[in-house]
């Protein structure tokens, strides 16, 4: 029953990008021309989403958990970071210059554009690569003894 | 009228219903990005539901696709090094900055996390900022 759930939340969230525009790449560079000629169209879907989230996200914490979980996993960090505003900022021109962010890219897999297959590769390898220098620097943390260990 | 308020408003309204299912029954933020990524360095017990979620993506995605196939027509004008580029930085700035315009820009917004308007209002910028460049400079092809 879980793994249905989870499964179905999937297929509605690619529906609902399909829906949406979200899934035409020139739709999403549309709505970032703000100094062309401007498609508004993503900004309904911004406040569908952000709308229904947000009147629903009390409602569904005020219980004691989650229903198939031991608790609601909600980052509690607020510290406004370099790491946050730069990896924000990398993560824009990527999506400005392609017209795709993750979620719709991954839905677009099956339409066998070249483009999206091409996407999907380089975002998968920068993501691994991410993982890898991170994997490496906590090595490097947790073993002090190293001459060129910086500490942070 | 349709296409440009209703069909976004109906999908956004999807969206934020499958993210909060999310969050009802597994406790998860339903952070495209995060997801994905934690499939490729799979930890015991934190598999499985990502895979479910990120399958359920893509059959979704084809069930759309066999309704719908116009609404995965692709127009614009991109090399195959423009879209690389696009998708390294996407990978890469997604991992550095904890998130996309899923996590931030629908879950985190909606739960008032200062993090997430700061993390959205600066792809939103800076994703603008690419376009107008790509418009003015490389005259719309890149």
């Amino acid at each position: 029953m879980p793994a249905f759930i989870v499964f179905l939340a999937g297929a509605l969230f690619a529906v609902g990008l399909a829906l949406a525009g979200m899934t035409q790449p020139q739709k999403v560079i549309g709505f970032l021309d703000f100094f062309g000629e401007w498609d508004p169209s993503l900004a309904f879907v911004m406040v569908g989403a952000i709308a229904t989230y947000g009147a629903l996200f009390p409602v569904v914490t005020r219980r004691k958990g989650p229903v198939f979980a031991s608790l609601f996993r909600i980052p509690e960090r607020r510290d406004i970071t370099p790491s946050l505003v730069g990896g924000a900022a990398l993560f824009g021109v990527g999506w400005g210059l392609a017209g795709f962010c993750p979620g719709p890219a991954l839905a677009s897999i099956t339409a066998g554009s070249g483009t999206v297959f091409v996407f999907l590769g380089a975002m998968l390898g920068g993501m691994g690569v991410y993982s890898l220098y991170g994997m490496f620097r906590d090595a490097r943390r947790a073993a002090p003894g190293t001459a060129d260990a910086t500490p942070t | 009228m349709l296409e440009t308020v209703f069909f976004p408003l109906l999908g956004g309204v999807l969206i934020g219903l499958s993210a909060i299912a999310m969050m009802a029954f597994l406790g998860r933020i339903a952070g495209i990005s995060g997801i994905v990524s934690g499939l490729l360095v799979p930890r015991a017990g934190d598999t499985a539901w990502r895979a479910l979620f990120v399958g359920g993506l893509v059959v979704g995605g084809l069930a759309m696709l066999l309704a719908r196939p116009e609404a995965f027509a692709i127009t614009v004008d991109r090399s195959v090094g423009a879209v690389a580029l696009a998708g390294l930085l996407v990978g890469v700035g997604t991992r550095l900055g904890s998130g996309c315009t899923s996590g931030h820009g629908v879950c985190g917004i909606g739960r008032f996390s200062r993090r997430s308007v700061v993390a959205t209002l600066t792809f939103m910028a800076t994703g603008a900022l690419t376009v107008l460049v790509v418009g003015q400079l490389f005259g719309g092809t890149v």
